[in-house]
């Protein structure tokens, strides 16, 4: 009680100093004066009266100060003094003052950005109410969560641990608003989605589980707030609009809330249908079949006092009734839980790995960057160890003296933080606009919240501390006597000094950065050029979906006859391919079980393989540029009516067949027990992603295998703006009501290489991030060891030195520090790929190109770093510095 | 290099106390005077010392100032006791009394009592 009340006390009169000054001034005043009275009248003459007083009183500064730090809390005035004189020294030495704060921006800049990407991408990246118990459900078995529509009834209906399960899948569909029809990814969700999540509409209602009755039953749409916002100009009066998707009427019902945009966090979907109608969106109806798995995923709150542990085991429960009850679609059924975000481990497992793996790297840039602003700070508190050396024989304490070195380097780590927070922002507003894929919703709103604001400011004090703990040592161990009486020359060589470790490391974590960003654009170079299976050059894609249009069936087949031979009419055109999922192309792929020709009993685990499945027109091969190693291609008359035949690739002869030569004029058979013949085998290829294994695949003619899904291989020489417009012009002539998507093949493949891509100029910025630090770690050091031995160097020089003697003596130590650095940077990058090569197509260090170019690179470095340092060590002039001192 | 004027200051508090308590309202020179009479010269306290020790009181809330004018019309601040500065001295005094009697009969114990 008495301790707080003479605290506020004290607070207050920190506050109001000057006037509380007054009143100490006065009462000694009249304190001495009415001694000296006293002292009059016991007969002293006036002049010894007043002296004798003063002597009674005592040292008037010192009482006035005891005075004041009894009334002030001595901590406040203290910091403020610090600070003016942290200012005024920072302010002294502009030069040193900019590299810190601006290697501190870019360190913290880049922690910043990476933990907002992190916070906004795993730790927080769904808004939706009490996100910490909503699990996606995926399988046992793999990463993924795909399931069929009476699995999921089962899963909903049986389950005792979750609240209720929502199930969705991603669509496209073409939508007319009155305006152009153009195509929009949504989501078909289960009636209770919006339930399960726990969301409220922004406007107008949602649908709910009670609007389902069957099939096409709820021609129901709610619209995502950015879509409304982007499309409908945030027009409240949508609520009750009658669109048309894919041409059926159906209402908007309402606009869900803003920042929440579907339950994935790389897809933004424009609105929400209600899974019931599946039909009409996506041209088929499998509601009813068990082993048509078609959801993309299932989710949902588990209720609470249920553990995740529990809750797998009650649907593993199920999953052994579905496999007893349904052995012929329901076969291997076990169930896991993953954060639904990132379609559970799919994603998840390797943006978490990529994520802390960044995390980390950049906390390392922070910590090289610390080492070094430590180093340099050391070497300023050496070059001023006089002036400490002064301060402590003038009686400040060595705890004195320090805080006003931490204040120093605080002030600075505050500078460059708000510096680089600054920076962060402006680059994480970038990311939220960026939209990487130009056929995908995907969009990363990366808006910092507190806990971005809460780690920069904590990494940033506690780098304040770190590179300000550097000159403690010293401080402590100065001896003000010996500084003051001998010269400021420090001794330098000799021991090896935390700060040379400090350099070490930094170099080392600069050439493992230099290594895998050298590791990373290899397999990005390499990637774009491997072999794909198909030439992606000079061929565009255009791409619609009929089912948007209305198509089915033999009319769709009609159609798209119709479309290829209008758009090979086209001058200019070498030949035109129909394939229903282009490869490599984002969107997804078509796989299906495949078995020998023996195999009897079609259930899942006697599969020979598991096969990406096509459907192409006769001139797909020769438009892909895809090469037949034996065997022919399709022919027109390869239709319904026609004995079904199937185009393999190698991958697929090999695991089906034993080899190719096997595999020409075999048969293998489907999951619903066609026996289809092999005709022709092809090269291997990518399909799904660029760092894929190789993988069977098989390509039927599309007239046996109809889809509604449309991709014409347009190869031509033209100029593809010109080509495009023309393919445009033909298609709006066939049907204009049909949405077109249209690109280069190379461009498509972007979506493929992004994840390679990403690695490669997040490692490359990084990198050149870490070899900027180095370069003013060993030129701060080499700087520093030149100037601190300028007299000896000029010494060595007067007696005779050559200058490779003299670059060696001033130069060596940075120079052997720089060698020992790389070569443990180096060892450790070649470790780190092993982590890579999740990301990077075929990372390996063992690669000459990446040995070398690490070691030109660090060699770079080291020549710009030492460059100036060595340059002022030979323009020594003996005699003019001789003279000096 | 032990000095003479080294008064513990919780000592000094308390002789503070005690002088407002017998005295009632005084400036800064009346307590230092006063204080020096009664220990007979024997403390030669800094009387500067007193100011700090003053205002920690104050700001304890344990006595109270104001200026006002002394005997021979200097302006000069006037020190008294609060109530809280009573109850406090009332307390120390025990302790005080306590402590001294507990010392003193250390003091006076010989050998043989203590075996």
């Amino acid at each position: 009680m008495k301790f707080m009340r003479r605290f506020f006390a004290r607070l207050t009169n920190s506050a109001t100093q000057r006037a509380r000054d007054e009143r100490i001034s006065e009462e000694i005043e009249n304190h001495i004066a009415m001694q000296t009275d006293e002292n009059l009248r016991a007969g002293l003459p006036p002049i010894e009266a007043r002296r004798q007083a003063i002597l009674k009183f005592g040292g008037r500064e010192a009482i006035k100060e005891d005075y004041r730090s009894e009334r002030g809390l001595l901590f406040f005035d203290n910091l403020a003094r610090d600070l003016r004189f942290a200012l005024r020294m920072l302010r002294k030495s502009p030069g040193f003052t900019a590299v810190a704060v601006i290697t501190l921006a870019m360190a913290i800049g880049a922690n910043a950005v990476v933990f907002g990407v992190l916070n906004a991408l795993i730790l927080h990246p769904l808004h939706v109410p009490q996100a910490e118990s909503l699990y996606g459900i995926q399988h046992g078995n793999e990463a993924s969560s795909y399931q069929s529509y009476p699995d999921y009834l089962d899963l909903r209906e049986r389950n005792r641990s979750f609240d209720d399960i929502a199930a969705y899948d991603a669509a496209q569909v073409g939508l007319d608003a009155g305006e152009d029809p153009s195509r929009v990814w949504i989501f078909l969700a289960s009636g209770n989605y919006f339930d399960v999540l726990r969301l409220q509409p922004f406007l107008g209602r949602f649908f709910h589980a009670s609007d389902e009755h069957g099939p096409n039953s709820a021609p129901y749409i709610v619209l995502s707030y950015s879509y409304w916002h982007t499309h409908f100009q945030d027009d409240r009066g949508v609520v009750g609009r009658v669109v048309q998707v894919n041409k059926y009427p159906y209402t908007i019902l309402g606009v869900a809330p803003p920042g929440f945009n579907g339950t994935l966090v790389f897809f933004n979907p424009g609105f929400f249908v209600p899974l019931v109608d599946q039909e009409q969106v996506e041209g088929v109806n499998d509601l009813s079949s068990r082993g048509k798995r078609f959801i993309f995923m299932t989710l949902g709150h588990l209720k609470p006092g249920v553990t995740k542990a529990q809750a797998i085991a009650d649907l593993n429960s199920i999953g052994s009734y579905l496999e007893k009850t349904y052995p012929k679609d329901d076969d291997q059924r076990t169930f896991t839980l993953a954060r639904p975000s990132l379609y559970g481990d799919y994603l998840g497992k390797p943006a978490r790995a990529f994520m802390t793996g960044l995390m980390l790297l950049s906390a390392l840039i922070l910590l090289a960057a610390c080492a070094n602003l430590g180093s340099l700070f050391g070497a300023r508190a050496a070059d001023r160890s006089r002036e400490v050396a002064l301060r402590l024989a003038l009686g400040a304490s060595r705890a004195r003296i320090l805080r006003q070195l931490f204040t120093e380097a605080l002030l600075l780590s505050l500078m460059g933080g708000a510096l680089g927070l600054w920076g962060g922002f402006v680059l994480m507003g970038g990311l939220s606009a960026w939209r990487p894929f130009s056929r995908w919703p995907a969009q990363l709103p990366v808006h910092p919240d507190a806990n971005v604001y809460v780690v920069a400011l904590l990494l940033t004090l506690a780098s304040g501390f770190l590179f300000g703990a550097f000159p403690v040592r010293q401080v402590l161990r100065t001896n003000p006597y010996e500084i003051i009486k001998a010269s400021s020359r420090g001794i330098v060589g000799g021991r090896i000094t935390i700060r040379d470790l400090a350099i070490v490391v930094q170099i080392a974590i600069c050439a493992l950065l230099v290594t895998s960003s050298i590791v990373a654009v290899r397999g990005l170079l390499r990637a774009l050029h491997s072999d794909l299976g198909f030439e992606p050059r000079n061929v565009i894609l255009a791409d619609t979906d009929l089912s948007m249009g209305g198509y089915s069936g033999e009319r769709a087949l009609q159609m798209q006859k119709r479309m290829i031979d209008a758009v090979a009419a086209i001058p200019g055109v070498e030949s035109v391919g129909f394939i229903d999922w282009a490869p490599l192309v984002s969107g997804g792929n078509v796989d299906s079980l495949v078995f020998t020709d023996a195999t009897a009993d079609l259930r899942r685990s006697n599969a020979a393989a598991e096969s990406y499945l096509f459907g192409v027109s006769p001139d797909y091969f020769q438009a892909a540029h895809t090469v037949f190693l034996s065997g022919r291609t399709f022919t027109w008359q390869d239709d319904e009516n026609a004995p079904r035949v199937a185009v393999i690739n190698q991958e697929f002869a090999r695991r089906v067949f034993g080899s190719a030569a096997n595999a020409l004029g075999a048969y293998f058979k489907m999951p619903d027990g066609t026996r289809l013949a092999v005709v022709g085998i092809v090269e291997n290829g990518k399909y799904a992603s660029l760092t894929e294994d190789p993988s069977p695949a098989m390509f039927l003619p599309f007239l046996q295998s109809p889809s509604t899904q449309t991709y014409l291989a347009v190869r031509s020489d033209r100029d593809p703006a010109q080509l495009a417009a023309a393919i445009r012009g033909t298609m709006r002539s066939l049907d204009a009501g049909l949405p077109v998507y249209m690109g280069p093949w190379n461009k498509e493949l972007e979506t493929a290489l992004f994840g390679s891509r990403m690695a490669a100029i997040t490692l490359g910025v990084m990198g050149v991030i870490g070899a900027m630090l180095s370069i003013t770690g060993i030129f701060g050091m080499a700087a520093y060891s030149v100037s601190k031995r300028l007299r000896e160097l000029g010494i060595r020089m007067a007696l005779g030195a050559q200058r490779k003697e003299v670059l060696q003596a001033a130069l060596g130590r940075a120079l052997k520090l720089l060698g020992i650095g790389s070569a443990a940077g180096l060892l450790l990058g070649i470790l780190a790929s092993r982590v890579l090569s999740a990301i990077v197509y075929q990372a390996t260090p063992r690669d000459p190109v990446v040995l070398a170019g690490v070691v030109v690179a660090m060699l770079l470095l080291g020549l710009v770093a030492t460059w100036i340092p060595a340059r002022r060590a030979l323009a020594i002039d003996p005699a003019i510095l001789m003279r000096e001192d | 290099m032990k000095q003479k004027t080294d008064v513990p200051q919780g000592t000094l508090a308390l002789m503070v106390l005690k002088t407002l308590d017998v005295l009632g309202s005084l400036h800064g020179y009346g307590i230092a005077r006063r204080i020096e009479q009664i220990s007979g010269d024997l403390l030669a306290v800094n009387q500067g010392t007193l100011y700090p020790v003053l205002l920690k009181l104050e700001q304890e809330g344990v006595i109270a100032s104001e200026w006002g004018a002394s005997e021979n019309n200097r302006r000069a601040r006037f020190y008294r006791l609060t109530k809280e500065g009573r109850k406090q001295l009332q307390l120390e005094t025990q302790d005080w009394e306590q402590t001294a009697a507990i010392i003193g009969r250390f003091f006076a114990a010989k050998a043989e009592d203590l075996s």
